[in-house]
């Protein structure tokens, strides 16, 4: 992974390296996902696609598996 | 859109390249459609953004990755497969586009994902699966400095951890729920894998600090809003860890939902296959980890198989099945090895969530018959995934059959399956 791009989450400019998961990079911004249908936040699980844990919003889409999405510079992403 | 090929796999794992290489090269048309952003599976996830040499079995990801492109084969990344609209027809989605691919040959490599259980605690953020840590830490996450705790069953754990410990991880224990005594009759069995054992033993040395303990399990985890700490059990007495994060998995289980959407027979939990690795539906073969959790080796030989078989290269396919026999062997024996003990049923509390999507507790569930029941009186497995974490755990909680798949296999946004409107429509105005 070469090179460091910029992205947006929840508003906060973010640096990860080239190549990283959304999910990856939201992980390491300190943040959590979705908000259960019981109002309890949640993060990833199987970082691999399958759970669905792991939505959020991106770029203005809802309910986005962010561990299947690779960061692109300027990515805006916003969790629940 | 419509486009046809001669063969089209599922799944760019190792079991999927070398069934898309061993056809292709046979001067077969091929596609391979897989729903993640780069092929290679799970095993050599993320291999297309490192130096792969530096990692475990990159050195077979280069040897056939570099077939695969001398072949005209197609690859589509970032495509689900959905649904099967009419026979020899595959409809696949990305990003809200819809695309059907017709076949002569259908080849299933959809693999496993791991095996989830309930805990109190699970649902909080920094518990991921063990294959999901490292799938993350595959992805970009950085786990330098942090406490990790590694848990529940099966042979990955010791890879994982021992990944992790590379990627600047601190480990701080390894508990795994089988018995010593299973372990060492697992181990001898691995004589004849001797490289497997080898590999084990490397991903020890590099975890070397942290113990591994055997028939120890988590019981809880606590924390506010996030993990804190881990309380761990052998049964006799409880312990306590501060970590950062837990990686948990039991085992793997196969992604049986494109084979039972297609009507293949699944028995005992794998999908049933003749020598030639065809399933009970005439032109639909499946391999790798959906006949048996096997590894790469199985996955890699029965997908060469499945590959001369869709090609008519019967005497190469019927060849290659001989050497299948202590594959299939290994297969049973990491069952046995590591199935799951039974005070793992007693781990969740009645108020503990078991279906995460729709947060239904256990003991919300533990009053239903089985597992049509549970899913209309609660939505257990009505959510977003489909069943597919929740399901795993009930077979294992509750001793209930699920399966039962309807299209879409996987969820899909509405305007991707319903026709363009051209006119605003009056009423969702």
């Amino acid at each position: 992974m070469s090179g460091r791009i910029q992205i947006i989450i929840n508003g906060r400019p973010v640096e990860v390296a080239a190549g990283t998961s959304v999910a990856a990079a939201v992980m390491m911004a300190g943040e959590a996902c979705r908000i259960s249908v019981h109002g309890e936040p949640r993060a990833p699980l199987c970082g691999m696609g399958i759970c669905m844990e792991c939505r959020a919003k991106v770029n203005g889409v809802q309910h986005q598996r962010t561990c299947q999405m690779v960061c692109a510079a300027g990515m805006k992403v916003v969790t629940e | 859109m419509k486009v046809a090929f001669d063969v089209v796999i599922v799944g760019a794992g190792p079991g999927g390249i070398a069934a898309a290489t061993a056809a292709a090269e046979a001067g077969k048309r091929v596609c391979i459609v897989d729903d993640n952003r780069a092929p290679g599976g799970q095993i050599w996830r993320g291999f297309d953004q490192v130096d792969p040499k530096k990692y475990p079995h990159g050195d077979v990801y280069l040897r056939w990755t570099s077939r695969l492109r001398k072949t005209s084969c197609e690859v589509w990344t970032g495509w689900q497969a959905t649904d099967h609209p009419a026979a020899g027809c595959l409809r696949v989605e990305r990003d809200g586009e819809i695309r059907d691919i017709r076949f002569l040959s259908l080849i299933l490599a959809t693999g496993a994902r791991e095996r989830f259980l309930p805990f109190p605690g699970w649902t909080l953020p920094g518990v991921t699966g063990a294959g999901g840590l490292q799938a993350l830490v595959k992805s970009g996450l950085d786990p330098r400095g942090k406490r990790v705790v590694v848990a529940g069953t099966g042979p990955l754990l010791l890879a994982i951890a021992g990944g992790l410990a590379s990627a600047g991880a601190e480990i701080v224990a390894i508990y795994e729920q089988a018995p010593l005594a299973r372990l060492i009759l697992f181990g001898a069995g691995l004589a004849r894998h001797a490289e497997k054992l080898a590999e084990g033993l490397s991903y020890r040395r590099k975890t070397r600090r942290a113990p591994y303990r055997t028939s120890t399990w988590i019981k809880r985890v606590e924390g506010s809003g996030r993990v804190e700490r881990v309380v761990v059990t052998n049964g006799r007495k409880e312990w306590t860890h501060i970590c950062d994060w837990i990686a948990c998995g039991f085992h793997l289980v196969p992604n049986l939902e494109l084979p039972r959407l297609l009507g293949c027979r699944v028995v005992d939990g794998y999908v049933e296959v003749d020598s030639l690795q065809q399933s009970s539906v005439k032109g639909v073969a499946c391999i790798g980890e959906l006949t048996g959790i096997g590894g790469i080796d199985k996955a890699i030989l029965e997908g060469q198989i499945a590959g001369w078989a869709a090609a008519d290269r019967g005497a190469e396919a019927t060849g290659a099945a001989r050497a299948l026999g202590p594959h299939k062997r290994f297969a049973r024996e990491l069952d046995r090895a590591f199935a799951l003990r039974e005070e793992l049923r007693g781990l969740a509390q009645p108020e503990t969530f078991v279906c995460r999507c729709e947060d239904v507790t256990y003991a919300e569930l533990a009053g239903c018959g089985g597992w049509r029941e549970a899913k209309l009186h609660t939505r257990c497995g009505m959510g977003a995934c489909q069943g597919r974490i929740c399901g795993a755990a009930t077979e294992f909680l509750f001793g209930w059959q699920t399966g039962g798949v309807r299209p879409p296999a996987f969820p899909v946004a509405v305007s991707a399956v319903t026709p363009k409107v051209d006119a605003p429509n009056p009423i969702c105005k």
